[in-house]
């Protein structure tokens, strides 16, 4: 079965009829399901946290069938993912969509995990750190999409599990935990 | 009597072709212009310097003087070209000249003979003078011999027979008396078609007028017949519906109703008449067969009194009321056909399923053109059963770059928990199969 990059795509990503947006209800269901998973599955191995209706995404379009999905598909299929809390728009034009392949309190309990994995309850970390400091290495936050990043961060913080402060520039935004 | 080349002397008259029945053999672009019956060629001198020509057809052309004997007397049919004529005396009418018949003189080349024509037959006389005058002055050789060195010298062909008629005494259809020839035959052979035409038309008018005081009969019963039901009658409501009356009437329909609701009797004739007829075409179509489709077939058998395209699906939407093996259908996409109501959905549907379960299909999905063509029905029936089929889930559509095409349903056979099973058993594995041959 094809691949793009390492991941292994299914069988169903060969069937022309996948990449058409199918009208009659039924089926349209079980079609915007499929490609929810295939999309979730795809950003969490390729660590993609963003997707852009009007750029070229790989998983959007297969040359061996010689079909891709028009703009209206892409916009169904990931509306539906938003609808599910798994992604959100980042603009009322519906061009960029944030992708959580682990929900903000799933990444929250990452961070929490990651925390006490390092023995930082009680440290203090730029942000920038947490997603490319040595520690992160080889873990899911590394390479994590910033404002993922920040919206778990709050949401801790409204937890009381940690306190965000500003550096002297963006860069040095810091994380005081108190896990 | 001499039957040799030249009569008089020195060639005066030259011999003229005839057909097998008598008639003269024209040269090109010579134009018949009298014929008068009993006329003799008479020389005056004496001796006389030829032979007389007695009791024959004088034939005056825009060439010729052409005289045919009119008994088989052994004289030879002879001409006098116009051009040889040199000078016709003027014909004084003297109490001497009444009594007798009317003659002719004038002089011809060679030799300045004067010959007289007797005309002893009854015939216009002055006319023919007249003719003769006209045409010797029309010197219509002249133009002739003009535009024949014309065409010599830029090298025309020259027409193996000259003249209007064949030998065979066929008119030919040369130069510009042919073309007035052809369009005068043109007149006579629809003159004919118009009278036979006539002849049939006779026998519709006293059918029309059957028709007509039918309808008049109609017509009385239907203006004496209060329409007391509308207590405040419009003047102007009352006025268009007579003249819907009238127009229905005036085109042989009798429609006795106010109301279009009650559905005009016109109409339920039609709808019955409609049922009969649809049973053959629709079997042809398989079963099924769009409006269009029906109203084409309907109006070409009738062939006249045809039928509008309301007419028909009023017709057709009569049927319900009535106990017809037929009925009306309209398909989501707008589309109407006319279908058996015994006609199922599952033997459509089960004969599409087949369709699309063998390997090429799976592979490549089906247009409504491949449908048409296996199920053998018409291309617009076939997309209409293709989304019938969509709807009922059997069909899912592919958008590819070269139109619709319709595939086996697999989204239900996949499974969500896990994207990348294949079932052995379904339709899923067979169709990973027939495209195993294509994967990169």
């Amino acid at each position: 079965m094809q691949k793009l990059a390492d991941f292994k795509l299914p069988q169903f990503f060969n069937y022309p009829p996948y990449f058409t947006l199918q009208p009659v209800r039924d089926t349209r269901e079980k079609q915007i399901q499929l490609w929810k998973e295939l999309i979730l599955d795809y950003c969490k191995s390729q660590k993609i946290f963003l997707i852009g209706v009007e750029e070229d995404f790989p998983l959007f379009s297969n040359s061996a069938i010689d079909r891709s999905l028009s703009h209206e598909a892409k916009e169904t299929f990931l509306s539906a993912i938003v609808g599910e809390g798994r992604a959100e728009w980042l603009d009322k034009g519906h061009r960029k969509c944030l992708i959580l392949w682990h929900r903000i309190q799933d990444w929250a309990d990452i961070i929490l995990q990651f925390v006490r994995d390092n023995g930082l309850e009680d440290s203090v970390m730029t942000v920038e750190e947490i997603r490319s400091g040595t520690e992160s290495h080889g873990t899911e936050l590394q390479g994590i999409d910033r404002t993922i990043l920040m919206r778990a961060l709050k949401l801790l913080e409204n937890k009381g599990k940690l306190a965000l402060f500003k550096g002297t520039s963006a860069d040095d935004e810091g994380v005081k935990f108190s896990v | 009597m001499a039957s040799g080349s030249s009569i008089g002397v020195g060639g005066l008259f030259v011999n003229a072709e005839v057909t097998t029945s008598g008639r003269p053999v024209l040269r090109r672009n010579e134009v018949e212009c009298f014929l008068l019956s009993s006329v003799d060629f008479d020389s005056e001198d004496d001796p006389p310097r030829f032979t007389a020509l007695k009791s024959g057809n004088l034939i005056l052309t825009t060439h010729r003087l052409i005289w045919i004997p009119s008994e088989p007397n052994g004289a030879v049919p002879s001409s006098i070209p116009l051009a040889a004529v040199t000078h016709i005396f003027s014909h004084k009418k003297s109490i001497k000249s009444m009594f007798h018949s009317p003659r002719i003189r004038f002089q011809a080349d060679p030799g300045s003979i004067v010959v007289t024509i007797v005309f002893r037959g009854k015939g216009d006389f002055d006319c023919f003078l007249t003719k003769f005058w006209e045409c010797w002055r029309g010197r219509a050789w002249d133009e002739e011999d003009k535009s024949e060195t014309e065409t010599s010298r830029s090298g025309g062909s020259a027409t193996v027979a000259q003249g209007l008629y064949g030998n065979d005494g066929t008119v030919r259809m040369v130069g510009l008396a042919g073309i007035l020839r052809k369009e005068q035959e043109q007149w006579e052979s629809t003159d004919k078609s118009l009278q036979d035409a006539f002849q049939d038309l006779n026998a519709l008018m006293s059918k029309a007028k059957e028709m007509v005081s039918l309808a008049e009969k109609m017509r009385q019963k239907l203006l004496s017949a209060p329409s007391s039901q509308n207590s405040s009658t419009d003047d102007e409501e009352m006025g268009s519906k007579e003249e819907m009356q009238q127009w229905m009437l005036s085109v042989g329909i009798i429609s006795p109703v106010t109301k279009e609701s009650a559905g005009a009797l016109y109409h339920q004739e039609l709808s019955r008449q409609l049922a009969d007829f649809v049973r053959i075409p629709l079997e042809q179509a398989g079963g099924m067969i769009s409006l269009t489709d029906m109203y084409y077939h309907f109006n070409r058998a009738r062939g006249t009194e045809l039928i509008s395209p309301d007419d028909l699906w009023q017709a057709c939407t009569l049927w319900e009321k009535f106990d017809v093996p037929v009925m009306l259908r309209k398909f989501d996409s707008g589309v109407m056909v006319i279908q058996n109501k015994s006609h199922s959905d599952e033997e459509v549907m089960s004969r599409i399923r087949m369709l699309v379960t063998k390997t090429e299909a799976l592979r490549a999905g089906v247009t409504a053109s491949d449908a048409a063509l296996t199920l053998k029905i018409a291309p617009a029936m076939a997309k209409e059963h293709l989304l019938t089929a969509e709807t009922k889930g059997l069909l899912c559509r592919d958008m590819s770059p070269d139109g619709l095409r319709f595939y086996f349903n697999l989204f239900p056979e996949i499974d969500l928990t896990n994207l990348h099973i294949v079932k052995d058993f379904g339709t899923y594995g067979e169709w990973v199969k027939a495209t195993s041959i294509l994967s990169v």
